[in-house]
């Protein structure tokens, strides 16, 4: 796995991306993760609330174990996991090789919005990072 | 996998404590935890413990202050040793930068130890890595027990068993004292934020 090394640049514009498909959208939370835990970039005005470090580790743990589980039953991968709270829900999706996008979100957002927003959002964003 | 963060001038990296069950590992992070002050620790998680063995992982995240310009950011995490989990230290080796070997001392811990460091390399190997160019430290711990009538394995000993092809630097501790702790976690700070720092000639 390689090392990310993230410019000024890369940064600003992904986090203008996510700020105008999914906090626009009424998510209170993204973070953007790589596969150790790593926060890349976190947007949405909570992120000064919540634990977000411990979050993202255990967001990619998460990802990590069902990745696993998955190869067990012959498939490659869970592309997104959904975990759904009284009020808020959780949504995990894997975005390029390196990356993970969490998304926190009330109940006044459908998951249906956040999987068109999601899938929009990983084309610029794999583009932004100049991945496959 | 560090993450390094030009617009910020951060550096992140990720070092991991490993070694068999019951060696200290999880004794390493909460001696780190209780002397670091407010500003320089994050909050010590620890998922899924059975008494005292890690299931999952424990993970620590520091705050180390600024080298070169850089904010030096590191997450510490231990892995669970008990032979049946290796799915999980797979896992949590993901991204690994930097790892100290924690080895027990107890004579009846002879074989785990062995098993343990060949597990590790055995793991990395699967991530296209060797210990050749991941920085480790070893650490032999529970010196406290040397001078006990319970019976422990020498150093040398533990030397021909596990650094015979290392050639690292060994501390010798005793975790639950805090005693070779941060001399441990300073000296795998330094080697791992080399490493990263050469590897992306962020330095001169
Ligand atoms: N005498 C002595 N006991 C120690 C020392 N360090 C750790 N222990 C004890 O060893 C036991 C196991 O320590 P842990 O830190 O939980 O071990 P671990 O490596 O995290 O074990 P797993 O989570 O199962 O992999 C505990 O009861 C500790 O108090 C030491 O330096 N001396
Ligand atoms: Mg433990």
């Amino acid at each position: 796995m390689a090392d990310l090394v993230l410019t000024a640049s890369v940064l600003e514009e992904t986090k203008t991306q996510i700020e105008n498909t999914l906090i626009k959208a009424g998510v209170n939370t993204v973070l953007l993760i790589d596969e150790a835990g790593n926060i890349v970039v976190a947007c949405g005005h909570k992120i000064n609330d919540l634990d977000t470090t411990s979050i993202a580790a255990l967001a990619a743990a998460n990802f990590g174990v069902t990745s696993q589980i998955a190869k067990l039953i012959g498939e490659d991968d869970f592309a997104l996991l959904f975990h759904k709270g009284k009020k808020d829900s959780i949504h995990v999706a894997r975005i390029s090789t390196d990356l993970i996008l969490v998304t926190i979100f009330g109940d006044n957002v459908s998951l249906g919005l956040i999987r068109l927003r999601i899938a929009q959002l990983a084309k610029t964003i794999e583009k932004a990072f100049g991945q496959k | 996998m560090a993450l390094i963060n030009l617009s910020k001038r951060e550096i992140h990296c990720k070092i991991i404590y490993y070694g068999p069950g019951r060696s200290g590992k999880t004794t390493n992070l909460l001696y780190i935890y209780n002397a670091m002050s407010n500003q320089a620790r994050g909050k010590m998680l620890t998922i899924e413990t059975k008494g005292e063995r890690t299931l999952f992982f424990d993970l620590l995240p520091l705050n180390l202050g600024k080298i070169n310009g850089f904010d030096i950011r590191i997450q510490l995490y231990t892995v669970p040793g008990q032979t049946i989990y290796e799915a999980t230290r797979k896992l949590v080796l993901k991204g690994v930068d930097g790892l100290v070997f924690v080895a027990d001392y107890l004579k009846i811990r002879h074989e785990k130890n062995i098993e343990s460091l060949q597990d590790l390399h055995r793991n990395l190997l699967e991530r296209n890595l060797t210990l050749e160019e991941i920085p480790i430290i070893l650490q032999f711990n529970k010196c406290d027990l040397l001078p006990t009538s319970i019976p422990t394995l020498t150093k040398e000993e533990l030397e021909t068993d596990l650094n015979r092809e290392l050639k690292t630097k060994i501390f010798e501790t005793t975790a639950t004292k805090g005693i070779g702790v941060f001399e441990t976690l300073k000296e795998i700070s330094k080697r791992t934020i080399h490493y990263v720092a050469t590897k992306h000639l962020l330095t001169s």
